[in-house]
């Protein structure tokens, strides 16, 4: 019993991550509608960035924050100005395209940079077995894993304030409705779209310390962060809700299939299975965990 | 001056609807065609068929594949590595267990069989659309390289994981194995895709293709003027992956003779064969072979410019090819969304008017 | 133009006489979640002739047209085609059973041709198999070039020979109407609906749609059911005309009886709802 809650815990700590990936891909997607691929290598290049700084400057690790916090605002401003700019009223396919290059541009930006050998992320982060849960349920829960879940709903709390109570959040909102109309009351799309991408940097620059005082900075943190994807199609591409309790379910899910299915077939099917739960999913309910009905029209 | 059609009527709908209306172009294309079969073979060697005529000849292959998928029926597909590594393991298993079967045999039938697992995965096109329908894919992608991996009879049991293409023949030429001769090779994958691309061609200047095209630009109004959905679609992802399963195939049999899943056919495969349709010109044939030819060329050209010329260390010189290809994907969606075959189109129409264009 | 008429043709697919009952619609009621889009509406439409569906935005004409060519299914009620009663059909079933129609928002395929989307329109028609088609000769080349001469009839008919080649994205939206219009046609339709053929057009436009209907009607004899906003159209076109109103049918008669009921008066300049 005590195992299978385990198991259940870390799950959900995992899908808080996964989470937190999907939450960049669906800022992005709800304000531009743009598929934005490179959100996993966001992650990537934040946390490498982010380390990098700390290793080569020596500065503490808020100074060196900050910093990075600066690095993806300049990112988010220059893909608005050199690359989405350009594009306005391209076909959605063309735009996933682009962002595909994005995290092409950015995977070799990064690694020129900072080298591509593994990073160690320590900002004093806790770390080890959580004594309490150990002591009183006799169960074990990693602290890092109970601290980034903490981090994560002040951070959705946070997005949602954000959205829902100050300006530029109803200028978002806006602009994720129909962009012709935002922009005929005065909304600005430019500056619309550097905040939206620098606060998906920021997500991922959260996102990727976490994951990267978990295992390290490296490459396979952007393969990571392909989990985002069913995730996301489960939750929905536009309900940031959809992007919480879908990372909490492909998580667990994930979990539980590799220890009770997993040795059915020979395990390592953590790959693939989170996209076939989704896929399995998507077929019974095409909207998604939180979509509406789709009534097509014509 | 030259390029004019001045004078050509075309007196019945079958020329009018040639895939070649304009009489200067059909003579280009078959003194091409005819370069391509009757010169190149006597002059290639080891180094042009392995580093630029066979991957470009297999990949263009893999591209049309994509290309019929995405730019004509507009189902997006993240899957091509795993279905190519379907063509590429039904092949091993057929050329292990059958080694007397004709190698054109080998690949049709390879083909064939990555042709069925691709309408199993295209299934749920009926009821998932756009981005939704991509990720979806994806599962395909993951799903086909574990079970690759993880099951041995598809490897044979070896040690290694690998498979490695056994000596084969092609009407008495060895084709495969490491003493198979370049021109060989290089024929036999010439023949296949010159064949294919017309078949590909016909497909789409037809009833199935118009079909397709019609799913892609408007799903519902289709519907209702009759065009089945779902037969379309699974159509579509039928015989996009028979073409990707040829390529797979091929890539593996008679170009690296050695394959692990894993890393020849990853993710990263299915990223490039879709960059080359998009580069290339979605919805275009001649488009993916310009696509396939431009990204199989350009890594060639910028490793030997950088670390030849510039005397840069391999290994940077990686990260610079991985920024530079971002780069350029990016520039080249931004000055022409619709791919090298519409520049092809434009420099045609401006040549045409040539030099009076008014 | 006059070589598109072929008498044999003009009897319809089904051997029907003018003035039977072509199809018959029995209290259909359709909803959205809560929301009732039609409500228990009859009406029928009998060979040969136009009718007008018309009445407020809202009132659930398009949703009637779609009901009628199986893209919604009705939750009550039941269609009755050519006396054969069906409850459910997919939208590619009442093709082929000779449905077709054009759409209010025009549903044109804008990356291909005014050809292709045309020749779209003759899928149905054309029967060689995958294998001919991979070949694109013999009896494929033979059906294709076949179906080719037909639809060049119907470009000739809507007078769009100078446009068969440009793709439909590229077409001011009077002359994207009209290749919809062929489109429908190549499918040789027992029925035609239209949904708002003549909206944003300009005066010219309209009239030159209004002779192309009436010639679609008499002289291919195809039945017609179109919705239209502009009265002096429908008054003119249609013999007989239904008025929904908030899903409901309100009215349904000759067009010069419809104009008088006050039922349609009230609908039209604004009476109070009871609901």
């Amino acid at each position: 019993m005590e195992f299978l809650i385990e198991t259940i815990l870390s799950g959900l700590m995992a899908g808080v991550m996964y989470s937190l990936v999907a939450l960049g891909f669906v800022l992005i997607f709800k304000a531009s509608g743009i598929f934005n691929f490179a959100q996993g290598v966001m992650c990537l290049f934040a946390a490498l960035t982010f380390a990098g700084i700390m290793e080569k400057t020596g500065l503490p690790w808020p100074i060196a924050f900050v910093m990075t916090i600066g690095v993806m605002v300049f990112v988010a401003w220059a893909v608005e100005r050199f690359v989405l700019r350009h594009l306005v009223n391209q076909e959605p396919i063309i735009l996933f395209m682009v962002t595909i290059g994005l995290a092409y541009v950015l995977e070799g930006v990064g690694d020129i940079l900072w080298g591509s050998d593994v990073k160690v992320l320590d900002i004093g982060l806790p770390s080890g077995a959580s004594d309490y849960m150990l002591d009183n349920f006799n169960i074990y829960v990693e602290k890092l894993e109970v601290f980034a879940a903490l981090i994560a709903a002040v951070l959705v709390g946070f997005l949602a304030i954000f959205f829902q109570k100050t300006r530029i959040g109803r200028a978002l909102r806006a602009v994720a409705d129909d962009h012709q109309a935002a922009l005929s009351v005065g909304i600005s799309l430019q500056t619309i779209w550097v905040i939206v991408w620098s606060v998906a940097g920021f997500v991922a620059l959260v996102a990727g310390t976490l994951w990267g005082a978990k295992s390290g900075v490296q490459f396979s943190l952007s393969l990571i962060a392909l989990k985002a994807l069913p995730v996301l199609i489960l939750g929905g591409f536009t309900s940031i809700p959809g992007a919480i309790v879908g990372g909490l379910i492909i998580g667990v899910g994930e979990k539980l299939a590799e220890i009770y299915v997993g040795p059915f077939v020979g395990g390592a099917i953590e790959n693939w299975f989170a996209y076939m739960l989704a896929l399995a999913f998507l077929l019974v309910r095409p909207q998604g965990l939180f979509g509406e009905r789709i009534i097509e029209r014509v | 001056m030259l390029y004019r059609e001045a004078g050509q009527y075309k007196t019945s709908y079958q020329s009018d609807q040639a895939i070649f209306p304009i009489a200067q172009d059909r003579w280009v294309v078959w003194a091409f065609v005819a370069f391509a079969f009757l010169v190149v073979p006597f002059f290639v060697n080891d180094y042009w068929t392995n580093a630029v005529l066979l991957p470009l000849l297999i990949y263009g292959l893999a591209a049309l594949g994509l290309n019929i998928l995405v730019g004509y029926c507009g189902q997006i597909s993240l899957g091509t590595g795993g279905f190519m590594a379907v063509g590429a393991y039904a092949s091993y298993k057929l050329m292990t267990s059958f080694p007397e079967m004709n190698m054109i045999i080998v690949v049709l039938l390879s083909g064939g069989i990555t042709a069925a697992v691709g309408s199993l995965f295209g299934l749920p096109s009926l009821r998932i659309k756009g981005f939704y329908l991509a990720v979806a894919t994806l599962a395909a992608q993951f799903f086909l390289v574990w079970v690759f991996n993880k099951f041995g009879w598809f490897y044979n049991y070896s040690m290694t994981g690998q498979i490695t293409a056994p000596d084969r023949e092609v009407f008495g030429f060895l084709l495969t194995g490491p003493s198979a001769l370049p021109w060989v090779k290089y024929l036999f994958c010439l023949t296949l895709l010159a064949v294919f691309a017309l078949i590909a061609k016909n497909l789409v200047r037809g009833r199935l293709g118009r079909n397709w095209m019609a799913i892609r630009d408007m799903d519902i109004a289709a519907e209702l003027i009759g065009v089945r959905p779902l037969l379309t679609k699974l159509s579509a992802f039928a015989v996009s992956s028979f073409y990707i399963g040829m390529a797979g195939s091929l890539l593996f049999s008679v170009y690296l003779g050695a394959v692990e899943v894993g890393e020849v056919f990853g993710i990263n495969v299915s990223f490039l064969v879709l960059f080359m349709v998009i580069i290339g010109g979605l919805g275009s044939i001649v488009g993916s072979f310009l696509g396939a030819a431009f990204l199989v060329l350009l890594p060639i050209f910028l490793k030997n410019f950088m670390v030849d010329g510039l005397g840069m260390l391999p290994t940077m010189a990686k990260h610079v090819e991985i920024l530079l290809m971002g780069l350029l994907i990016i520039f080249f969606l931004i000055v022409e969304p619709h791919g090298l075959a519409r520049l092809w189109q434009i420099t045609k129409e401006k040549l045409r008017m040539w030099p009076f264009p008014y | 133009m006059s070589a598109f008429v072929e008498p044999a043709r003009m009897a319809g697919h089904s051997g029907m006489a003018k003035g039977e009952v072509l199809l018959r619609v029995d209290n259909v009621s359709l909803s959205f979640g809560g929301v009732k889009a039609i409500t228990n509406i009859s009406f029928d439409i009998v060979k040969g002739e136009v009718r007008a569906i018309i009445g407020p935005n809202g009132a659930g004409k398009t949703s009637m047209l779609n009901v009628i060519n199986g893209f919604y299914h009705p939750q009550e009620g039941t269609i009755a085609w050519r006396g054969k009663v069906r409850r459910k059909m997919k939208p590619y079933e009442a093709a082929s059973n000779g449905i077709a129609r054009t759409f209010q928002n025009v549903a044109l395929f804008k990356g291909m041709t005014t050809l292709d989307n045309i020749m779209t329109g003759r899928g149905l028609k054309m029967k060689k198999n995958f294998l001919w088609q991979c070949l694109h000769w013999g009896p494929a080349l033979t059906e294709e070039n076949e179906h080719r001469r037909k639809v060049e009839e119907i470009i000739d008919f809507l007078e769009i020979q100078a446009i068969r080649k440009t793709p439909v994205g590229r077409l001011p939206y009077g002359l994207q109407k009209r290749v919809e219009l062929a489109r429908a046609l190549a499918m040789e339709p027992e029925l035609l609906l239209l949904d708002e053929p003549m909206a944003g057009m300009n005066l010219e436009e309209k009239e030159d749609m209004s002779r192309f209907i009436l010639d679609v009607n008499q002289q291919f004899g195809t039945t017609i059911a179109l919705i239209e906003h502009d009265m002096g159209v429908v008054m003119d076109l249609s013999d007989r005309v239904v008025v929904l109103d908030y899903g409901r049918k309100i009215a349904d008669g000759p067009p010069d009886e419809v104009q008088a009921s006050q039922d349609v008066i009230d609908a039209y300049l604004g009476v109070p709802h009871e609901h």
